[in-house]
């Protein structure tokens, strides 16, 4: 069996995306900037790409900016606030220490760039943020709040209304890097106070190489590339129309599904993290309820997370790991250090993320294939045979 | 990052897994923290390794390399066990990537512990400069 779990990585493109998109690399190949026919059809591709992303998460159009994707998205609203505001005198960046590389590595180039002072929020045991200590972050000179609004590799969804609510109050302006949450849960940028938010097609079944960036009306950035007048002259460039309305096609088909989408794969996460704790010495990472609808993630003690993942690759299911051997570096995930996991748990840790097209089938396949996985690679681990003789259990 | 067929042979199906119960040499190297444990036992007689099993907590280049390496020093005398190099043990998997370099390292390192280990139980005089204490102080390779 083939199951595919790693959704958190990318989606497959869904087959109305790709029917949205064929006119464009076909007959419609008009520059969207062109005054002929095939240009205008080009150009109403995109106005509607823009209106139909615009809607879903509650914006209006011409606060929609398209980009090549979610770390584009994330460069440019923290660079962009931190320029703007460092002339202001305002060079203070409040973050969290488990936010996607996309928003830490663009934090600290701000330090280089600007001058700016970067705070980095702890996150609870469970991997959330707490309201009280973004309050107590908060000083005279703070430039901009940015918290992601679910975590790429737990899943927890952090207070994303409440960190809104305060950042106006105080008059700060608020990026959530929402790549993992848009499609999959229920947005509102006005009715939860969200200055500007980043997403990406390919999280949500649209195609690779297009992204979107939200900007409250009345925040001004720099451009980030500087050129024609495509995207209200802030990103210049030819549109690429097809991607686009791929984008566009696939979000709307995942938010009129939304309700249905979310309980189906709830019901599959909850499935498949019941019966591989079932595995002694597992743990849960993350909240459990506050927790993106396709996210599992788990840790088995004594294992190495590469072997898991590559030895469930051969029972054909695709996964992925927060060990260092995954991470390209010597150290674990970020992520499961900022919740307080010791490098050894960190390493075991496995990610499987669903999606709507998952079946209990797969589910029930991986929490078959799982355990023997981890008994094998237990029974050959000295880690887990120290484990064993420290608890008495050898 | 792409392993090699041969690595990919050697981890699906390691060769050597498993203990000794009456070693005559036992050899670890690697900590928890770093994400890989090697532990090597040996069966010597007459000089000769005639048997080699190991247990390893790593990534899949740990286990391939842990593999290979058993395979190059089973039945071979202990002066040559010491002479495989993480280079050949490299080589005889065409290849690592260069992030899971210390892999191989650990491998040889773990063989030269558990023949130190040997010497030590039996009062073998050895030259200590074949077994640099710091055996673990690998480069650490970050890719990016």
């Amino acid at each position: 069996m083939k199951v595919y779990a790693d959704n958190a990585a990318t989606t497959k493109l869904s087959e109305t995306a790709l029917n949205a998109m064929m006119p464009y690399l076909t007959d419609t190949f008009g520059n969207a900037s062109s005054l002929y026919d095939i240009g205008q059809q080009a150009h109403h591709g995109v106005q509607n790409a823009r209106e139909t992303v615009a809607k879903v998460i509650n914006a209006d159009t011409n606060e929609i900016y398209f980009t090549s994707g979610g770390s584009e998205a994330d460069n440019w609203a923290i660079k962009g606030v931190a320029e703007a505001m460092a002339k202001k005198g305002k060079k203070h960046i409040i973050t969290t220490a488990f936010e996607h590389h996309a928003v830490l590595h663009t934090v600290k180039r701000c330090e280089e760039l600007y001058g700016c002072e970067i705070t980095y929020l702890p996150v609870n045991e469970n991997g959330i943020v707490k309201i009280e200590d973004v309050e107590n972050a908060i000083r005279e000179d703070t430039a901009l709040v940015t918290i992601m609004y679910a975590n790429n590799e737990i899943g927890t969804i952090q207070p994303i209304a409440e960190i809104g609510k305060l950042c106006h109050e105080k008059g700060i302006i608020f990026h959530t890097d929402a790549v993992q949450a848009v499609g999959h849960l229920p947005i509102d940028v006005k009715a939860q106070n969200i200055d500007m938010l980043s997403m990406s097609s390919h999280k949500f079944h649209g195609p690779k190489g297009i992204g979107a960036l939200y900007i409250r009306k009345g925040i001004r950035i720099p451009n980030l590339i500087e050129g024609g007048a495509q995207e209200r002259g802030k990103r210049a460039g030819t549109e690429a129309v097809y991607a686009m309305a791929g984008m566009a096609a696939a979000l709307k088909e995942a938010n009129d599904n939304l309700a249905e989408n979310m309980e189906k794969v709830s019901a599959l996460r909850n499935r498949l993290i019941d019966g591989l704790l079932k595995i002694p010495s597992s743990r849960l990472n993350g909240d459990r309820e506050n927790r993106l609808p396709g996210n599992v993630n788990i840790s088995f003690e004594g294992v190495e997370g590469e072997s898991l993942l590559l030895y469930l690759d051969m029972k054909g299911v695709s996964a992925s790991s927060g060990s260092a051997c995954t991470s390209g570096s010597l150290d674990p995930s970020h992520v499961l250090l900022s919740i307080g996991l010791p490098h050894e748990v960190a390493h075991g840790s496995l990610r499987l993320t669903l999606c709507e097209s998952n079946t209990q089938e797969e589910v029930d396949y991986i929490i078959d294939c799982v355990p023997e996985i981890i008994e094998r690679l237990r029974s050959m681990s000295p880690l887990w045979e120290r484990l064993q003789k420290e608890r008495g259990n050898a | 990052m792409e392993y090699s067929e041969k690595v990919m042979e050697h981890f699906a199906r390691p060769h050597n897994v498993g203990k000794i119960e009456d070693a005559d040499g036992v050899g670890e190297v690697g900590n928890a923290k770093c994400g890989d444990i090697m532990k090597m036992y040996i069966k010597v007689n007459d000089g000769i390794i005639t048997d080699v099993k190991f247990n390893t907590y790593g990534c899949a280049s740990a286990i391939a390399t842990s593999s290979m390496a058993t395979d190059m020093i089973k039945g071979k005398p202990i002066s040559e066990a010491l002479k495989l190099t993480n280079k050949a043990v490299v080589e005889a998997l065409d290849g690592l990537p260069a992030v899971k370099i210390h892999c191989s390292v650990l491998a040889e390192e773990a063989i030269k512990a558990a023949i130190k280990d040997y010497y030590e139980k039996n009062g073998i005089e050895y030259d200590k400069e074949l077994f640099k204490e710091d055996c673990c102080n690998y480069e650490h390779h970050h890719a990016d």
